[in-house]
């Protein structure tokens, strides 16, 4: 049988084809659950957590920063110890990233208090002379926008009080993204 | 040219002149990013900022510039390799309207922050769903034309082309599906360790079936025609074809190399990556054996030299990529310069050679001309071929060197560089050696659109008759 003279044949052989692949290395993990951890021990994102994770991607910080240590002795010795799969059972999307244009920030809530980032974000390079990071004092004069707050908490569906909801009110941008910030790394109870 | 007159050339045309134009706009967004990394200042926040910008630029050059590229190459080579004419000419011409407002679309959402995220997977739900009815139409009119063909045999450019159409298909799909909240935002299904491999499933699949299925279905079709010499072997083609569309589904973990993704997953990835050496230079032995007795044509025809030089950067892409998923070498480049190194040694170097070479083979023969200036066409292969050399070997030396640094520690298990900034510092003058690439490789692009611009420009009415041949012949 000549596969190149049958059209429909060949599409179906080269559908099977990619499906093979397809199907061991990325749907058994996820439908067998080998890539699922146990989200027991996971601390929901509070509201404005995740308010703060939507500007995370929103301007892009993912581009230039990663947010997954690596098991090796100068990676633990620089950024804490390596990411464990619990602590982004939550994450959708994972931000896990490729490229360190900047430093790896899995772990960056322990290492800076909010004042710190607030500083920082403002004016990166009042701290480091040489970095190269966007300056975001823009983001402290935009009122965050919780038109969408509850539907993306039910659509994620992490659990929240009342008052979690209540604290939105009033905060800037810039607040959601440092109170974000400031959660990295202490994601497990 | 009275047997042209039964192919249906409108949309092609179309295509192509968008290709060039969002081409344009991917690299002049390429070189403002290029600057923006070592002159904050640069930085126009909101819509201005790096973080925006770059999902602009991996964006225009994939979905703007490489896929109507394809699509105005695919319509050609699929109605001459079927000698017949396209299915549905009309829809072709819809998918061209279609596609330059999805795009437009695509950018200015790109420029408001409204993204997902996800590595060339950026556009939100909508245009996600735009992005699948366009490519649904494209492929329409591609398994319509093979249906009808008047050649009993597909020839081995039509198998890429296939492939390319299912392969794109099941990754964007795959990778796309999230639950909306708003027009302009979703999340994805998929969660943290899984959402990361089925992400690098479909961002390395990309690669597959935008950077290498599609260059190669041109490659197969050009080089035997570019040379008048016959294919090398079309055994290995086949074979070539099936490992390599059969393997690069495994690789995709190779991105996720010491995350927390299980182990064996990696692996996997690994194992298969090295694998697809063999695949890979299947396709670069055949375009050397096809070579043997013409090297002198190396002189001669300039569109040998683009396509030669393409396929071997693409000998090149396809060991360094391998090496690169082994753990000790992972260990040393990984979220460093020589990842973006080597993609635009793959980008800059054999797909838009191998497109190029395309475009000057295809605009004359649909426009019943000749090429406007081999000169120009030369010097275009030499600007981009040195733009690109240094922005590659520029950024590989800047890669090795900080990951390097990252890596140094003290007898005592102290790190010798604590502060991530002395890493960063010393890249400077490495990335204005890479702006320096980029704008002469720039340059040669304005080159290769003005070249084109002036073949179309002095094309002989004839083009006017041969839509009146096509407009009665069907």
């Amino acid at each position: 049988m000549n596969v190149d003279k049958r059209p429909v044949v060949f599409i179906v052989l080269a559908t099977l084809t990619i499906l093979a692949g397809t199907l061991f290395t990325t749907f058994i993990p996820l439908f067998l659950g080998t890539a699922t951890p146990s989200v027991e021990k996971v601390i929901p994102y509070k509201p404005l957590e995740v308010e703060g994770r939507d500007i995370y991607i929103r301007e892009g910080c993912n581009n230039c920063h990663t947010q997954t240590v690596r098991p090796l002795p100068f990676e633990t010795a620089r950024y804490g110890p390596p990411s464990k799969i619990e602590e982004s059972a939550i994450d959708r999307p994972h931000l896990w990233g490729s490229r360190r244009t900047g430093p790896d920030l899995a772990r960056v809530g322990a290492k800076y208090p909010a004042a710190w980032h607030y500083l920082h974000l403002k004016d990166p390079r009042s701290m480091y002379r040489d970095s190269n990071m966007p300056a975001y004092a823009w983001l402290n004069e935009r009122k965050l926008d919780t038109s969408y707050t509850e539907k993306k908490m039910r659509v994620l569906g992490y659990p929240y009080a009342t008052a979690d909801m209540q604290a939105l009110a009033g905060k800037t941008e810039m607040d959601a993204l440092v109170a974000y910030l400031t959660r990295l790394g202490k994601e497990l109870k | 040219m009275r047997q042209d007159a039964q192919y249906d050339y409108r949309a092609i045309k179309g295509f192509a002149i968008s290709s060039l134009f969002w081409g344009i706009v991917g690299l002049v967004v390429g070189l403002l990013i290029s600057l923006q990394l070592v002159y904050p200042s640069f930085n126009i926040p909101p819509w201005f900022t790096y973080g925006r910008l770059r999902p602009v630029h991996t964006n225009a050059v994939i979905y703007g510039f490489t896929v109507p590229a394809a699509f105005s190459l695919f319509f050609f080579l699929v109605q001459r390799l079927c000698r017949t004419r396209l299915a549905f000419p009309g829809l072709a011409r819809v998918t061209l309207y279609f596609f330059n407002v999805a795009i437009v679309l695509a950018a200015l959402s790109l420029f408001a922050g409204m993204n997902q995220s996800k590595e060339y997977s950026e556009l939100e739900w909508p245009l996600d769903i735009g992005v699948v009815i366009l490519w649904v139409m494209f492929s329409i009119n591609i398994i319509g034309t093979i249906m009808k063909r008047k050649e009993e045999q597909m020839y081995v450019s039509l198998w890429y082309i296939l492939a390319t159409i299912v392969g794109v298909a099941i990754v964007y799909i795959g990778n796309n599906i999230s639950v909306p909240v708003s027009l302009f935002k979703s999340y994805p299904i998929y969660a943290g360790a899984n959402d990361a491999n089925v992400q690098w499933w479909f961002g390395h699949n990309a690669v597959a079936f935008v950077f290498t299925t599609l260059p190669l279905a041109v490659f197969y079709y050009l080089l035997p025609k570019a040379t008048q010499a016959p294919l090398y072997s079309h055994r290995l083609s086949i074979i070539g074809f099936w490992a390599l569309v059969f393997a690069y589904l495994w690789t995709g973990a190779h991105h996720l190399i010491y995350t927390p993704l299980p182990d064996w997953i990696q692996t996997v990835a690994i194992a298969f990556s090295i694998f697809l050496i063999a695949p890979s230079w299947a396709s670069v032995i055949n375009g050397y054996g096809t070579m043997q007795g013409q090297w002198e044509q190396m002189r001669s025809n300039y569109l040998v030299k683009f396509i030669v030089l393409g396929i071997t950067f693409y000998g090149l892409q396809t060991i360094q990529g391998p090496s690169q998923a082994i753990r000790a070498f992972s260990a040393l480049i990984h979220y460093t310069d020589w990842v973006p190194g080597h993609v635009h040694m793959g980008t800059m170097g054999w797909l838009t050679m191998t497109l190029s070479a395309g475009m000057y083979y295809m605009v004359p023969r649909i426009y019943n001309t000749e090429v406007y200036s081999i000169k120009l066409a030369n010097l275009h292969f030499w600007l981009v071929l040195v733009g690109q050399l240094i922005y590659s070997v520029t950024m590989w030396i800047t890669g090795i060197r900080q990951g390097a640094m990252w890596q140094a520690m003290d007898h005592d298990g102290s790190l010798v560089y604590p502060n991530f900034i002395q890493t960063l510092a010393p890249n400077y003058p490495f990335w204005n050696m890479r702006t320096v690439g980029g704008v002469i490789f720039f340059a040669g692009f304005l080159v290769f659109v003005f070249n084109i611009y002036k073949t179309i420009k002095n094309a002989p009415a004839l083009e006017k008759i041969q839509e009146r041949d096509a407009a009665q012949t069907a």
